[in-house]
């Protein structure tokens, strides 16, 4: 048994649409606690790789298991113990804030005495107290993105998948969502990113690139730039993905 | 007269938001000019207004000397304009779109070869695949193709680069630059801050309004306060703990370090110890040389106070 | 609109005699074209819908009541009674089931395994017959009881009531609800196709680029039209083949005017998805916008199904502003009465003017939406 616990743990998985291999014999694992950064050029593979994590679709071959459960066969259970955000859709903007969160904790099949004391929690957490009645469509992009999480999050998942959860946004903004995930991570959670802004690969703890369906690099980032030495994890993409063959 | 694009005093509200308050620029001939904002700062509707696809409540906005509202239709010929979306036919091959787009201008698609070439040049390969079956790379390149066609004086590119991997991106800069060769003015829109460096001038507009318009390097200049690099083992644990000290204006995270905003009387070694000696390991100080993300976000603050 | 139409018209001149090269007008309608044969299912479905329709109200779904099932309950016989069951029992319209018991005849009539009963009581000497009939529904229990009356009337009645039926002497239904369809077809495919690809050009923003190029915002909407103006013009032939063959409409010179009427209508549809396209933002709107403000009244106030007349006086005026009413009275009058031109002029006209008022207010509308 190892000391760290593994909560995403995959291996040799593959998904084909066809004769096209989208995912191929890609292998690695994501401990506990950890900020796993999933980069990749458009095109490479990545979304289906997520869906197949999260237990949306099934892979062609290949093994995986995420918080304790495999992907395959066990993939209801696995969306129970998983929280998953994305930038395009994650909240209701017709409903309110409060509206927003009591759905999303009826759908984790908690009590409604538990979502009173989620909810309260929730907004002293996020400073959110005033705005509780408010539409989410009026609500300012930073409380957005910071109620989007807290959504993401409230069954309390063992591991968060998040899809480009900072594009468009300003940078303060895209810093105090990052300062989140640092607090989620160092409450132990497992926070897995995808994103196009390199500077955020940086505060991941490892790295991955995924180019033409493979995985053509996996490490932290100052490794990563070490190895290519180069000083920024810009150039690291660049290098590293410069050779992809599909992107057309 | 060299000035292509003059915008004088340019309001546009939507309802009761404010999309754009009282914005003034002019754009030089051959220049490549960004306007750089998050969503929702008002970059759309300023591109909305010079594509004359929408009359502004006041103010007004000229490119070549005509009026976006009064000229609207001889206007439309001066410019190439490209959606926040890459606006294609999905359902259309590549080479359909490419000739729609010329026939609307009456243009044809060999005449024209020259100005495109170096962008379309990697779509040439497969001419008879969908558009929508491209990747946001390739959609791209097509949508500039498109926008290209008819030998625009003027570019307006709203956020080609969104959604699109570092490579595309980085791609996509260098046929920017090398467009400008053919003396096509380009005003580009991006939510990145790091692509402001390829821009010859560029404006910053948040919320409606311009918070600074200058060269990338003079503007970075303007950053005259101390700014440093901080790291150590726990960067979570530093950030936080930085914070609380007193000499701290702001502290943020920015790549694989913490910037620091100090106050005059900040001392690098003090604050070191006193780190260390709270239990912090490994922790690392030092002047760091801001970018424009850290003039953004000081004058998103200056703003608020 | 005039510039418009001369502009349209010069423009298909020079198209045919292949003299310019592609135009943004020819461009955008070729676009379209290719968009609408690219979506293969929606153009099968366009196709093979009126089809489906037309032989299905046609042959399967039918007003007519056949195979009553009849129980009789007699309470003396004599040659009268016998007489008048056996006439029952030949009648190709009933399948008579025998006798049974008065007591038997409601739980027969709850389950369902008759339509009605008839009750023959004798009384000096006199039979008067009752009919107690099925009325869960009221259409079918109408013409179950008339039925009835007819077979039990006939022989007795020193009167006989001679009943003709005109123009439909067969009383086929399966081309009365020609006229009905087409009127609900049209709307379906103009109104709706076009108000949904020209809000989804809006959507992905390809809308914007058509308006920042020289071409005139009036030359892509008619490009844009064209298209399913010659789509509609093919289910148009469609339907009129299979409802003067199958169908077996009785063809006459009035097909012309059936077509010239029609050709009105397709361009009054298409000036409704214009019009909607011009208010509302998302495909899913235009959809339920055309759907529920378009094809409901259109079924149900336009006299396709259930007759003008028999209307409140309320709903009856509300059918005045409902085209499809206008376009099937006229295609009934043509079609199955086989009347000419003259007897439609006013619904020709009623529809004629009401084309010309929404295209005017659609196409102003779309040009002063920027």
């Amino acid at each position: 048994m190892n000391s760290i616990e593994k909560v995403i743990s995959v291996k040799n998985l593959t998904k084909k649409f066809g004769s096209f291999t989208a995912v191929d014999h890609i292998t690695f694992d994501v401990m506990k606690g950890e900020i796993f950064g999933f980069l990749g050029a458009n095109g490479a593979g990545k979304t289906t790789a997520m869906r197949m994590l999260c237990g949306l679709s099934y892979p062609t071959s290949g093994e995986g298991s995420v918080a304790g459960c495999d992907i395959t066969s066990q993939a209801e259970t696995i969306k129970r113990r998983i929280g998953y955000m994305s930038q395009k859709f994650s909240l209701y903007g017709d409903l309110t804030v409060m509206e927003n969160i009591r759905l999303f904790s009826t759908i984790y099949g908690m009590s409604d005495k538990d979502i009173k004391t989620v909810s309260a929690r929730l907004f002293k957490e996020l400073e959110m107290e005033e705005m509780k009645n408010a539409l989410v469509r009026d609500i300012p992009v930073g409380w957005k993105q910071k109620l989007a999480f807290a959504t993401a999050t409230i069954h309390n998942p063992q591991v968060v998948f998040l899809d480009e959860p900072t594009g468009g946004v300003d940078p303060v903004t895209r810093r105090r969502f990052w300062e989140l995930i640092y607090k989620a991570a160092a409450d132990g959670m497992t926070v897995f990113v995808t994103t196009h802004y390199l500077d955020e690969a940086e505060y991941c703890n490892r790295v991955s690139i995924m180019v033409d369906g493979k995985i053509s690099a996996l490490d932290n980032p100052a490794a990563l730039k070490k190895k290519y030495n180069v000083s920024t994890m810009d150039e690291v993409f660049r290098i590293v993905a410069k050779n992809a063959q599909r992107g057309e | 007269m060299n000035r292509v694009v003059d915008i004088a005093n340019l309001s546009h509200r939507y309802g009761s938001v404010v999309a754009l308050d009282k914005v003034s620029f002019n754009v030089e001939r051959g220049e490549l000019f960004g306007i750089i904002g998050p969503d929702g700062s008002g970059k759309s509707t300023l591109y909305r207004i010079l594509a004359t696809l929408l009359v502004p409540d006041s103010g007004h906005a000229s490119i070549n000397g005509l009026d976006t509202v009064r000229d609207y239709k001889k206007l439309r010929t001066h410019i190439g304009y490209m959606p926040e979306r890459f606006s294609l036919y999905e359902d259309l091959t590549v080479s359909e779109n490419l000739n729609f787009f010329a026939s609307l201008f009456g243009v044809s698609v060999q005449d024209n070869y020259d100005i495109i070439a170096p962008v379309f040049g990697q779509l040439e390969r497969f001419p008879n695949r969908r558009a929508g079956a491209l990747s946001g790379g390739m959609k791209q390149k097509l949508a500039l193709s498109c926008a290209l066609i008819h030998r625009p004086d003027i570019l307006l590119l709203d956020e080609p680069t969104t959604g699109v991997d570092a490579v595309s991106r980085s791609e996509f800069w260098d046929m920017l630059s090398r467009l400008r060769e053919h003396d096509i003015t380009i005003l580009v829109s991006t939510s990145y801050m790091d692509e402001a460096t390829r821009c010859d001038r560029i404006a910053m507009i948040d919320r409606g309004h311009i918070l600074d318009i200058d060269t990338p390097a003079n503007l970075v200049s303007k950053l005259d306060e101390n700014l440093y690099n901080a790291s150590a083992t726990d960067m979570f644990g530093l950030l936080n703990r930085l914070r609380e000290l007193p000499g701290v204006i702001d502290c943020y995270t920015f790549g694989a370090t913490l910037h620091l905003v100090t106050r005059a009387y900040f001392d690098i070694q003090k604050t070191v110890t006193r780190l260390t000696e709270s239990g912090l390991e490994d922790v690392r100080i030092s002047r760091a040389k801001g970018n424009i993300e850290d003039l953004f976000i000081k004058l998103t603050r200056d703003e608020q106070h | 609109m005039y510039r418009q139409w001369t502009r349209f018209f010069v423009l298909s001149l020079k198209m045919l005699n292949g003299e310019n090269e592609m135009n943004g007008f020819g461009s955008v309608i070729k676009k379209e074209a290719l968009y609408i044969m690219r979506d293969r299912r929606t153009m099968v479905i366009t196709l093979v819908m009126p089809l489906i329709l037309l032989l299905l109200f046609g042959f399967a779904i039918s007003t007519e009541v056949n195979n009553i099932r009849l129980v009789a309950v007699v309470d003396r016989h004599c040659d009268a009674t016998r007489d008048l069951l056996e006439r029952f029992a030949v009648n190709d319209y009933f399948s008579y089931l025998g006798e049974v018991n008065q007591v038997d005849v409601e739980p027969l009539l709850r389950s369902g395994k008759i339509d009605a009963a008839l009750f023959l009581k004798t009384d000096d000497g006199k039979i008067i017959p009752q009919i107690v009939a099925d009325g869960s529904n009221t259409t079918s229990a109408r013409a179950v009881t008339g039925y009835i009356m007819g077979v039990i009337g006939e022989p007795s009645a020193s009167q006989p009531v001679l009943t003709y039926t005109l123009y439909n002497p067969q009383m086929k239904s399966s081309y009365n609800f020609v006229p009905g369809i087409m009127g609900m077809i049209f709307i379906l495919i103009c109104a709706i196709m076009t108000s949904v690809s020209i809000v989804r050009e809006k959507e992905s923003g390809t809308m914007d680029l058509l308006l920042v190029s020289p071409t005139r915002p009036g030359t892509i909407i008619l490009g844009k039209l064209i298209p399913y103006f010659v789509l509609s013009c093919a289910i148009l032939a469609i339907m009129l083949l299979l409802a003067y063959t199958v169908l077996g409409l009785p063809l006459s010179g009035s097909i012309f005017n059936v077509v010239a009427l029609s050709l009105i209508y397709i361009v009054l549809a298409l000036s409704i998805g214009l019009l909607v396209s011009t208010i509302v933002d998302s495909q899913l709107t235009a959809l339920i916008v055309s759907a529920v403000i378009f094809m409901v009244p259109v079924i149900m106030l336009s006299g396709m199904i259930f007759p003008i007349d028999n209307m409140p006086g309320v709903l009856q005026a509300v059918s005045c502003i409902i085209p499809a009413r206008w376009y099937i009275e006229a295609m009934r009058k043509l079609m199955i009465q086989q009347l000419d031109m003259a007897y439609v002029i006013k619904e020709g006209s009623i529809l004629l003017l009401m084309t010309m008022v929404l295209l005017f207010i659609s196409i102003t509308k779309f040009r002063s939406s920027r």
